[in-house]
């Protein structure tokens, strides 16, 4: 100490600005290089990021999946069918009997098409009677809807000239009634608010949580809290059902806004979507905290979250047409909460669906919640070894 | 201790180890405490008290050795250790952004007390928290946030208090009225088993243990470790002590110079070989040399100071 003196404290010099700066950086270095879970993700979530969604995304879907209803067998019918399928825009995956058949299929989201080829069809054409051919879109995202429904112009075309159907080329034989079900202005909000409702809700309750028990091991306090008689199923509950409650209000301040602002309408039961959202807030929320059990500081607890909202934006069809996406990445996709909730609220307010046909998604909600708070429970560290 | 039935003895751990990356913290350590009594935990800083004091609570899985704490293994039964032991930890471990009533609610909610609310309130008001209730415990001063984190520890009514360096950076007076909120506890049965580095606070346990680089070298009543140390020691006052604990330091038959004030106190374990060490000095004008009994210190330092020879 004594020695302290002979040198002037070298702060004061001219270059101090620079010394104090370079020490400042040095150490974040050091830390930054200790926290190696940070410093993989800096590596990482570019890396994984781009390869997943450069490939992954594209804007102008092929080969969605369309329904057929039948109620004629004939070659006219079947080339039409083929013509639609050659352009790529459309695949064939279901065949059904019955309007009720078709309808329910369009409801759950199944089918993106429906083509209806009536009783009579060929025998109409022949006749020079004009008829109509229904195809039916579901609308909700006029992004995937839309490029499918501008090729039919030309389908006309190819399906006669198999048909070697000689009549007046000026008036086609036959007429596409296009019908965009749902969303029949194609309004692109129609589709976008009730998508942010789960957007939203999915980045902020993941937050919520995702702090949660790193900050009690930060502040210290979760020495205390294991020391007292307290079960992990207990600390995960009690930390979760508070922002339930948190959750459901945001809600419904998104919804009650998308509502009377944005004039989106609930067909469907208000009920159903309060309860869905409910089970969408409560996954949100286990997965979120899952992270706080696997993170080991705040910082990583975010970073997890982040690279959990990403993909949750763009394979989800939030921004994307889901359909359109290759079958890995749709894959991807049915594990993110935000995609099976997608479906439920564009389904219950744009196009009233119940819940039978939602069953689907409902379920996968379900068991990605118990997922997490399975992993959640046993990634819980009940003593500080 | 020994012939103490099992209903008498609260913690009976054997052979306890624990390492850390290979780190050896706490090592084959055995030791019994008496219910009712006040057990001081004293050791050097790193020595291994609160790993020690974690295992006993269920909050580590010791890598080696076995024992109960209240009768129940540490083991195997931490749930039920948790319900009857209060441990207060070496950070001030409860919610900094919850006032004291409300913190002191939380604790009475989660061991199921029928009235948390009232609980609370008595429990502030034996603290003399009363004026203070609504506070955040973030906000109050070191002493009273030590005063709060004992006040929730012992809420619950456990048998048994883990205090882990209670008293550390609280003023005097503070730490005074502490240890006579301990003894009060000892008084109504309680046991507690407090770690500390103070001296002075050693001799308020009715039994210490000292630890120092995972090992427990002594235990027993402060008198008995005193005893048992063999340590001789003069107390010396004059001129130039300096020079003198230069000159002593080293040579055979000392094994500690230590300055205490105007005075130094110089100790050995082989008493014969002490007296011939210092004896060109004994006689030296200006010297007062005077045989005195050991201090704790003393005792801890030359513990301290052998342990490191063997186990370093």
């Amino acid at each position: 100490m004594s020695g302290a003196a002979l040198h002037p404290p070298s702060g004061e010099s001219r270059f101090g600005f620079w010394r104090r700066t370079y020490a400042m950086l040095v150490k974040e270095f050091i830390q930054l290089r200790r926290d190696r879970v940070s410093f993989a993700m800096i590596v990482m979530i570019p890396v994984m990021q781009l390869m997943l969604f450069g490939y992954a995304i594209n804007t102008t879907p092929h080969h969605l999946p369309a329904a057929v209803l039948l109620q004629e067998d004939s070659d006219l019918g079947r080339s039409i069918l083929k013509a639609m399928e050659n352009t790529a825009y459309f695949r064939f995956t279901r065949e059904v009997s019955s309007v009720a058949e078709f309808d329910d299929l369009l409801l759950s989201g199944k089918v993106l098409f429906g083509v209806e080829i009536p009783r009579g069809f060929e025998r109409a054409v022949r006749r020079g009677d004009r008829p109509a051919l229904l195809v039916a879109a579901d609308a909700t995202d006029p992004v995937a809807a839309s490029s499918a429904l501008s090729s039919l112009g030309m389908i006309v075309q190819t399906a006669l000239a198999h048909d070697l159907y000689t009549g007046d080329p000026g008036s086609p034989p036959f007429e596409i009634r296009a019908h965009a079900r749902y969303n029949p202005a194609a309004s692109s909000r129609l589709n976008i608010v009730p998508g942010l409702v789960g957007t939203i809700l999915t980045m902020t309750m993941l937050i919520f949580t995702a702090l949660s028990v790193t900050r009690e091991i930060e502040r210290g306090t979760m020495e205390s809290l294991l020391s007292m008689p307290i079960k992990p199923v207990e600390v995960m509950l009690g930390k979760i059902i508070p922002y339930v409650l948190v959750g459901f209000l945001q809600a419904t301040i998104i919804i009650g806004i998308g509502v009377l602002l944005f004039g989106v309408p609930v067909m469907g039961s208000l009920l159903l979507l309060a309860l869905l959202s409910t089970l969408f807030i409560a996954t949100n929320l286990s997965i979120g905290y899952t992270f706080s059990t696997l993170a080991q500081n705040q910082l990583q607890a975010m970073q997890l979250s982040m690279m959990f909202f990403l993909p949750s934006i763009l394979l989800s069809g939030f921004m994307f047409p889901f359909l359109g996406m290759p079958q890995w990445a749709q894959l991807l996709g049915e594990c993110l909460p935000l995609t099976h909730y997608l479906r439920i609220v564009r389904a219950i307010m744009l196009k009233g669906s119940t819940l039978p046909n939602l069953q689907h998604d409902t379920i996968a909600l379900c068991g990605l919640m118990l997922f997490a708070m399975t992993v959640a429970v046993f990634r819980f560290r009940r003593t500080l070894d | 201790m020994t012939g103490a039935g099992p209903a008498e003895i609260a913690i009976d751990v054997k052979g306890l180890s624990k390492s850390f990356g290979g780190r050896e913290v706490v090592h084959d350590l055995s030791m019994q405490v008496r219910r009712g009594s006040i057990y001081g935990f004293l050791g050097p800083n790193g020595s291994g008290k609160t790993t020690t004091i974690r295992m006993l609570c269920g909050l580590l899985t010791p890598d080696d050795g076995e024992g109960t704490c209240l009768g129940f293994d540490i083991r195997r039964e931490a749930d039920k250790i948790k319900r009857r032991v209060g441990y207060m930890t070496q950070r001030f471990s409860l919610y900094q952004d919850l006032s004291v009533r409300e913190n002191l609610e939380f604790v009475a909610r989660l061991y199921g007390m029928p009235n948390p609310p009232q609980a609370a309130r008595d429990m502030a008001q034996r603290l003399g928290l009363s004026g203070r209730e609504r506070q955040l415990a973030g906000e109050l001063s070191g002493g009273w946030k030590q005063r709060l984190a004992l006040g929730a520890c012992t809420l619950p009514n456990p048998q048994l208090l883990l205090l882990d360096e209670p008293t550390a950076g609280v003023d005097p007076k503070a730490r005074r009225d502490f240890w006579n909120e301990i003894h009060a506890l000892a008084g109504e049965g309680l046991t507690v088993l407090v770690s500390t580095h103070y001296m002075d606070e050693a001799e308020r346990c009715h039994e210490i243990a000292y630890i120092a680089y995972g090992h427990l070298l002594a235990h027993g009543t402060v008198s008995e470790v005193i005893a048992q140390s063999k340590l001789t020691t003069y107390t010396v006052s004059g001129d130039d002590l300096r020079g003198l604990a230069a000159d002593l330091a080293g040579k055979p038959g000392v094994d500690m110079v230590a300055p205490f004030g105007t005075s130094l106190h110089v100790s050995g374990r082989d008493r014969d070989a002490l007296d011939a060490a210092i004896a060109p000095w004994r006689d030296k004008p200006g010297l007062q040399w005077q045989p005195a009994a050991p201090s704790l210190e003393d005792v801890f330092i030359d513990l301290m100071n052998r342990s490191r020879d063997n186990f370093q």
